[in-house]
């Protein structure tokens, strides 16, 4: 079947969050599911050719979900995410950051704290996400990293930039 | 000589990675290039470019040239935003198609 779903982004007035919006052809519950179990997010999570792999994850509110964002050969960065408040079936909001395998933030990276809010509609469900920053110079660090192609490379060059 | 837009600027990965980076602090000529594997030469011609289409610019202060990004000339740009919305874009698709084998598998 065609997708038809347009995915948008703005910027908040703030200048420090990002919003991104989109509708899928499927219900509330299962969208919910998908964002919230390990096992399906390690499905869609990764922007290709990478994947997510989870370590360990505990979707309650002060648990954490960590999980390894694998490459094509092998390489990966560790991430880490704080969940905060959980309305179930509706949103959640949490803190991600990058890590070490021993799950200790890595150094000279943003926080970027999630706002995901799921609604019903007439075909299915809008999912409303909101990425903010500390300021507005690290959200354009996220964004300049292109986040596809840059985030491959800026994993590539991970090193360089933590030496 | 043809004046550079912005959308051509950020059009190259090398160029977006400058951009990153500046993004965090003004750096010297020498430590930019010390970030990347390419030679000097080569990451001076992807500044040049991004100083023309006004992503950078060059201060002096003292014996040193400092790159700063220019995050006005930045805002004023939605392709800015374009590679995010796509990596998204992708994203969504994927989880329609897990969603999809779900209700197929419920089925």
């Amino acid at each position: 079947m065609m997708n038809m779903n347009e995915t948008k982004i703005s910027k908040a007035a703030s200048g420090k969050a990002l919003i991104v919006t989109r509708d899928i052809n499927a219900p509330v519950d299962a969208v919910w599911r998908a964002w919230t179990e390990a096992e399906l997010l390690d499905q869609w999570w990764a922007p290709k050719p990478w994947k997510a792999v989870t370590k360990r994850m505990d979707f309650t509110e002060g648990g954490q979900w960590f999980y390894k964002m694998t490459g094509p050969d092998g390489e990966g960065q560790w991430c880490l995410v704080d969940f905060g408040t959980i309305d179930p079936g509706k949103s959640f909001t949490a803190t991600s950051v990058f890590a070490d395998e021993d799950g200790n933030k890595a150094p000279g990276f943003p926080n970027m704290y999630w706002k995901n809010e799921f609604t019903a509609t007439a075909t299915g469900t809008t999912i409303t996400v909101e990425m903010s920053f500390d300021s507005e110079a690290e959200l354009e660090q996220i964004v300049g990293m292109g986040f596809k192609e840059g985030f491959t490379m800026a994993l590539g060059n991970l090193d360089e930039l933590l030496a | 000589m043809t004046r550079r837009d912005v959308f051509q600027g950020i059009a190259d990965p090398t160029r977006r990675m400058i951009l990153a980076l500046l993004a965090l602090q003004a750096m010297t000529p020498n430590a930019l290039a010390e970030r990347f594997d390419s030679t000097r030469q080569a990451v001076s011609k992807h500044v040049g470019i991004l100083t023309e289409c006004g992503l950078v610019t060059q201060q002096h202060q003292g014996r040193e040239i400092y790159y700063h990004l220019n995050t006005n000339k930045m805002k004023e740009v939605d392709a800015w935003l374009e590679p995010f919305r796509k990596m998204w874009d992708d994203k969504f698709n994927e989880l329609e198609n897990v969603l999809n084998n779900l209700k197929n598998k419920n089925q």
